[in-house]
C-alpha cells in the first residue's frame, strides 16, 4: 500500500445520506408491520409505593385490546436494562413489572390492542390501589437512609462493585496514588470547591422505538433503534427467562442515540406482548416518556481539591464524586470512575491523585447512558476548579493549564497507569489561543452597551472503547465482480459508522468504497460486537476491519497464486488485479471472485476480532467568547472554538459535525437545559416545550479545527471522537461567565437568573 | 367523518376521527418522511406544506385539510435532493429523522425569501430542532445551496468547497 491515502481524512460522504436526505421509510416505526398492535405502558403516579390490588377486567373488556398484563403475569426475575458486557457491573435490579413502583413513570401494567384509543381507554380503565410510601428523592440523603429504595432480597450485584442495597448504595470507587493530604498541606495555594450537574436528557430527536415480531421458526424478531443489538439480545432472553437462540435483534437506521439507545427501554414490553400473544407489537415512546420513563444524564456532586505550589505547579488532586442513580442502576457503577479517571488525567502527573465516589439509589427516574458517561462532569467540576486555583493565584488560567497538562508519553497513575502514546494537548491549546485571540480578549471587555464579553477556557479526554473488554467482530467477503460485502456489528446511529469502517475497509483492499457494502446489524448475521457505545467504533471495530482485511488478502492471494500456479511468494495485489512479475502472470480481482465460486474448497471470507489492552484518550481544548447582559444577567454564546486531537480523523467532514453537536448539546447542557422535580418527586420538565434543547439560535458560532497526533494502537493511528466533544462547554462557559461578571456558578445550568443573582451580590449587576 | 386531500398532487379520500392529526393520516397514506418528535409542536420534525405554507402536521387538524393541498417531502423530491446534495456534502444530514421537516422549511425559505441574511435564516428555521450537528454544518449546506440556487450570493464564504456527491 502506497502512503497516500485514497480515503483516510477525507470528506466522505456517507453511504445512507441521500435516502436520508430523501425521507425514505428506515426507521423502526418506519418499517413496522401494519398490523402490529399498539403497546402502551400505565405509569406510576408516586415515586415510591407498593401494588396493593390491581384490577385490569374492564380494561381487557375493551374491544380491541388483545391483553393486559401486570406483575402477575411476567417472570420474577432480577436484570438489568444496562447495555453492558456479561456480568454487567449494574446490579439486576429490575423486573419487567414489580408490584412495588420506584419513581413517578415506573411501568404499573402493559396494555396491547388493535387502536391505540382502545389501548387509551383500557389504560385508563385499570384499576390500581396503592400502599404510597415515602420516596428518598435528595440524592444527598440516600445513602444509609432508613427509607430504601431497593428493599428486596432478590437484588443482586453481580459485580464486585461495592454495591449495597440495604444501604441505597448501588457502587463504591475510588483509588489513591501518593499521599494527597500530605501534598495538599505542603501547597502554597489550595482550591476546594463542589459542583453540581444535573440528570440531562439525551434528547435524540426519534425516540425510543421497538417492533417484535415471530419469524419463521417461532423466534422472536425484535426490531429496534438501538446502539446495542447483541446485548438486546441477552436481556431479553434473561428477562423473558427464554433461551438466547430464541431471540434475533435487527438494528435499521437509527435517529440518534447518544447513550439513551445503550440501555434496553422499549424493546422489552413489546417482546412480552409478541412472545405471549404470537402476534407482532411496537411500541413508541412519546416525547413525555422519553423525559420521565427511560435513562438520564446521573446527576452528580463533585468535590474537587487541587494545590499548587508557589510556581503554579499543581502537585495534588483530590475529586470526591456522588452520582445519582435514580431508581435503578443502569450504568451507575461504571460511569462515575469516569468523573474521576478521564478529569484527572488531563494533568500531571502530579505528585498525588486521589478518586473516591459513592453512586446512590433515589426515587427518581433511572440514570443511564448519556455521551461523556461520567466525564462531562467530572470535567466541568475539574476544569472549573483549575479556573479557580489559577484566580486564586492571580494567574492566566490557560497559562496554568500549559505548565501542567498531560504531554504524549506520560503514564498515568489516574488512568490505570496507562502510557499515553499520542497527545498533541499542548498542540490543541496554542491552536484554539490563536483562534479566539486569547491573549487580547482575556479576561472580558465592556462593550459599553450594558452587556460585558468574557472568555473561558477548558480541556477535555475521553477514552477509546473499555480497555480489555470492548470487542468487535469484522467479517468480509470476496464477491461476483470483486466487491466485498462487510458484516458487522457496530450500530450506526447516524453517526457514520458504516461510512467511515467501509473507508478503512477500502483504504485496506485498495479498492473503491462502493466495492465495499456495508451489512448494520442482525444477531443473526452480524459478527459479535459489544455495540457502538464508549467512543469504541471508530478505534475498535475500526482495528477489527483492518485485521479482517490482512487476512482476506493473504487468503485471496493465495487463490490467485493456486489459480495462476506459481508460487505464492511471488504474489501482489495491487486492488484490481492479482499478478507475478517473476511469472508473467495475472487475474484480475473480478475474475478471480468469478474462479472463488467455481469448484473451489475455500470460502473467500474472513473474520477478526479485536479487543484492545488500551483505551487512548483523545484529547481536545474548548474556548468560548460569552456575553452577558448586567440588566438581565442573560449569556449569549458569541464564539466557541474547539481543537480537537483525536489521533487521526478518519473523515474529515464527520470529525467535524461531531465536535459541532457535541458542543451545540454541551451548550444546552451548560446553560438551558433544566430537569426539576416537584416535592412529590415528579419531572416538571417533562416536554420540549419546559426541557429547552438548543435552537439554531442559541449556540452562537462553533467553529472546530483538528490538530493530529498517532495512535499506534489505533486503526491508521485513530483514536475516538463520539463522546469527548461534549465535555468542553460546561467548563469553558462558566470560566467564561466568571471571567466576564465575577460570577462563580458551581451549579448546572448557568440560567439567567443564577448569573443575575450573582451579580447582584457582587455589585456588578446594572439594574434599572 | 370523511376528508379528500390532495397529497403531493394526487386526490385522497379517507375516513377520519374528530381528532386526527394531518401527521397520522400521512404515515398512515405512506408518506412516512413525515416524523414525529416531540408531540408539543416544538421540534419542527413532522413540517409539511399547507397550501404551500410550512405547518406542523402534529398541530394541525386532518380535517381542516379537507379539499385542502399538502405537500410532503416525497412531493418535492426532486429540489429535496438538489438542496440534500449540499446536505450530504457537509455529512450534515446524520441521522437524518430531522432530515425532512428541516427540507421542507429550508424550501419554503427559498421561495419565500430572496437572499436572507444569517439572521433571517437562522430565525426562519429556529423551530427545526437538530440534536446531532449543532446546526453548524446544515447552516453551510443552506448558505450553499442558496449561493447556487440565488445566484451571487453574499453568506457564500471563500473557499468553502463543494464536493461531489455520488
Amino acid at each position: 500500500m502506497s502512503d497516500k491515502k485514497k480515503y483516510i481524512g477525507k470528506r466522505v460522504v456517507k453511504k445512507d445520506a441521500m435516502a436520508l436526505l430523501a425521507g425514505k421509510p428506515l426507521y423502526t416505526d418506519d418499517l413496522a408491520p401494519a398490523d402490529c398492535l399498539i403497546v402502551k405502558a400505565l405509569r406510576s403516579p408516586h415515586a415510591s409505593a407498593l401494588i396493593k390490588s390491581i384490577d385490569t377486567t374492564k380494561a381487557k373488556l375493551v374491544p380491541g385490546v388483545e391483553c393486559v398484563l401486570t406483575y402477575k403475569d411476567v417472570p420474577q426475575k432480577r436484570f438489568t436494562n444496562a447495555g453492558q458486557s456479561y456480568p454487567e457491573p449494574s446490579p439486576y435490579d429490575r423486573y419487567i413489572l414489580e408490584d412495588r413502583v420506584r419513581y413517578v413513570g415506573d411501568e404499573v401494567a402493559l396494555v396491547a390492542g388493535t387502536k391505540e384509543k382502545a389501548v387509551d381507554k383500557a389504560l385508563r380503565l385499570i384499576k390500581v390501589q396503592y400502599e404510597v410510601l415515602e420516596p428518598v428523592l435528595d440524592f444527598r440523603k440516600a445513602k444509609d437512609n432508613p427509607i430504601l429504595v431497593h428493599p428486596e432480597d432478590d437484588w443482586v450485584a453481580n459485580c464486585p462493585v461495592g454495591a449495597d442495597n440495604k444501604r441505597n448504595m448501588c457502587a463504591t470507587d475510588g483509588f489513591e496514588s501518593g499521599d494527597v493530604e500530605k501534598v495538599l498541606d505542603e501547597c502554597e495555594y489550595v482550591v476546594d470547591e463542589t459542583y453540581h450537574t444535573l440528570a440531562n436528557n439525551q434528547g435524540m430527536m426519534e425516540p425510543f422505538v421497538t417492533y417484535t415480531e415471530k419469524d419463521a421458526y417461532g423466534r422472536l424478531l425484535i426490531t429496534s433503534s438501538t446502539q446495542i443489538p447483541f446485548h438486546v439480545r441477552r436481556i431479553i432472553a434473561n428477562a423473558l427467562d427464554i433461551p438466547k437462540s430464541k431471540v434475533r435483534v435487527v438494528k435499521p437506521r437509527i435517529g440518534g442515540g447518544f447513550g439513551a439507545k445503550q440501555t434496553v427501554v422499549s424493546e422489552l414490553f413489546p417482546a412480552i406482548v409478541t412472545w405471549i400473544t404470537g402476534k407482532p407489537a411496537k411500541m413508541i415512546y412519546s416525547r413525555k416518556e422519553v423525559m420521565v420513563a427511560s435513562t438520564s444524564r446521573h446527576e452528580m456532586e463533585i468535590r474537587v481539591r487541587l494545590g499548587a505550589d508557589v510556581s503554579g505547579k499543581i502537585r495534588a488532586m483530590d475529586m470526591y464524586t456522588l452520582s445519582n442513580t435514580g431508581a435503578h442502576g443502569e450504568h451507575g457503577p461504571t460511569t462515575v470512575g469516569l468523573s474521576g479517571h478521564k478529569a484527572l488525567s488531563l494533568y500531571g502527573p502530579v505528585e498525588a491523585c486521589r478518586f473516591k465516589a459513592d453512586v446512590v439509589y433515589t426515587n427518581t427516574m433511572p440514570s443511564g447512558a448519556y455521551r461523556g458517561y461520567g466525564a462531562t462532569q467530572g470535567i466541568f467540576a475539574l476544569e472549573s476548579a483549575v479556573d479557580e486555583l489559577a484566580h486564586k493565584m492571580d494567574m492566566d488560567p490557560v497559562k496554568l493549564r500549559e505548565m501542567n497538562l498531560v504531554h504524549e508519553g506520560s503514564i498515568q497513575p489516574a488512568y490505570y497507569n496507562e502510557q499515553f502514546n499520542a497527545v498533541a494537548l499542548d498542540r490543541c491549546m496554542a491552536r484554539a489561543k490563536e483562534m479566539i485571540g486569547w491573549d487580547e480578549k482575556y479576561p472580558f471587555k465592556d462593550m459599553g452597551n450594558g452587556k460585558v464579553r468574557g472568555i473561558g477556557a477548558a480541556m477535555a479526554m475521553q477514552g477509546s472503547g473499555i480497555t480489555a473488554l470492548d470487542q468487535a467482530a469484522v467479517e468480509i467477503r470476496l464477491s461476483d465482480e470483486g466487491f466485498y460485502n462487510m458484516m458487522i456489528g457496530a450500530s450506526d446511529m447516524g453517526t457514520g459508522c458504516d461510512t467511515i469502517l467501509a473507508q478503512m475497509a477500502a483504504e485496506c483492499l485498495e479498492c473503491d468504497i462502493d466495492q465495499i457494502i456495508v451489512h448494520g446489524v442482525d444477531t443473526d448475521v452480524s459478527p459479535y460486537d459489544t455495540g457502538s457505545y464508549a467512543s469504541s467504533t471508530t478505534y475498535v471495530t475500526g482495528m477489527a476491519v483492518v485485521k479482517t482485511c490482512e487476512t482476506l488478502r493473504k487468503k485471496m492471494m493465495a487463490l490467485a497464486a493456486d489459480v495462476l500456479k506459481c508460487p505464492e511468494e511471488n504474489m501482489e495485489f495491487d486492488g484490481k488485479k492479482f499478478y507475478s512479475l517473476e511469472d508473467e502472470k495475472e487475474i484480475s480481482l473480478s475474475d478471480l471472485a468469478t474462479q472463488s465460486h467455481l469448484g473451489i474448497n475455500e470460502a473467500m471470507s474472513a473474520s477478526e476480532s479485536f479487543c484492545s489492552p488500551v483505551s487512548p484518550p483523545p484529547f481536545m481544548v474548548g474556548m468560548a467568547e460569552v456575553e452577558v447582559d448586567l440588566a438581565t444577567g442573560q449569556p449569549e454564546v458569541i464564539d466557541y472554538v474547539a481543537v480537537v486531537d483525536c489521533g487521526t480523523p478518519i473523515n474529515l467532514n464527520l470529525a467535524k459535525v461531531q465536535t459541532e453537536g457535541g458542543i451545540g448539546q454541551g451548550i444546552g447542557m451548560a446553560l438551558y437545559e433544566n430537569i426539576q422535580y416537584n416535592e412529590k418527586g415528579g419531572m416538571i420538565n417533562n416536554s420540549f416545550m419546559q426541557y429547552k434543547i438548543p435552537t439554531r439560535l442559541d449556540v452562537g458560532k462553533i467553529r472546530v479545527e483538528f490538530e493530529n497526533s498517532y495512535e499506534p494502537t489505533g486503526p491508521f493511528g485513530a483514536k475516538s471522537i463520539g463522546e469527548i466533544v461534549i465535555n468542553t462547554p460546561s467548563p469553558a462557559l462558566a470560566n467564561a461567565i466568571y471571567n466576564a461578571t465575577g460570577v462563580r456558578l458551581r451549579e448546572l445550568p448557568m440560567t439567567s437568573e443564577k448569573i443575575l443573582k450573582g451579580m447582584m451580590e457582587n455589585g456588578r449587576a446594572q439594574i434599572g | 367523518m370523511k376528508i379528500k386531500v390532495w397529497i403531493n398532487d394526487k386526490a385522497i379520500a379517507t375516513h377520519i376521527d374528530g381528532d386526527t392529526m394531518l401527521i397520522d393520516v400521512l404515515r398512515e397514506k405512506g408518506y412516512k418522511s413525515v416524523k414525529c418528535g416531540c408531540d408539543t409542536t416544538n421540534c419542527g420534525l413532522c413540517t409539511v406544506w399547507l397550501e404551500g405554507r410550512p405547518v406542523l402536521s402534529c398541530a394541525v387538524p386532518a380535517a381542516r385539510a379537507d379539499g385542502k393541498h399538502v405537500t410532503t417531502l416525497e412531493g418535492v423530491a426532486k429540489e429535496a435532493e438538489e438542496f440534500g446534495r449540499f446536505m450530504a456534502a457537509q455529512g450534515a444530514e446524520q441521522c437524518g429523522y430531522c432530515s425532512p421537516g428541516l427540507i421542507m422549511n429550508v424550501l419554503a425559505m427559498a421561495r419565500e425569501m430572496k437572499k436572507p441574511t444569517e439572521k433571517e435564516i437562522k430565525e426562519y428555521l429556529a423551530g427545526n430542532l437538530c440534536r446531532c450537528t449543532g446546526y453548524e454544518g446544515q447552516y453551510r449546506a443552506i448558505r450553499n445551496y442558496l449561493a447556487v440556487t440565488q445566484g451571487d450570493y453574499q453568506l457564500f464564504g471563500k473557499g468553502e468547497v463543494i464536493e461531489g456527491v455520488r
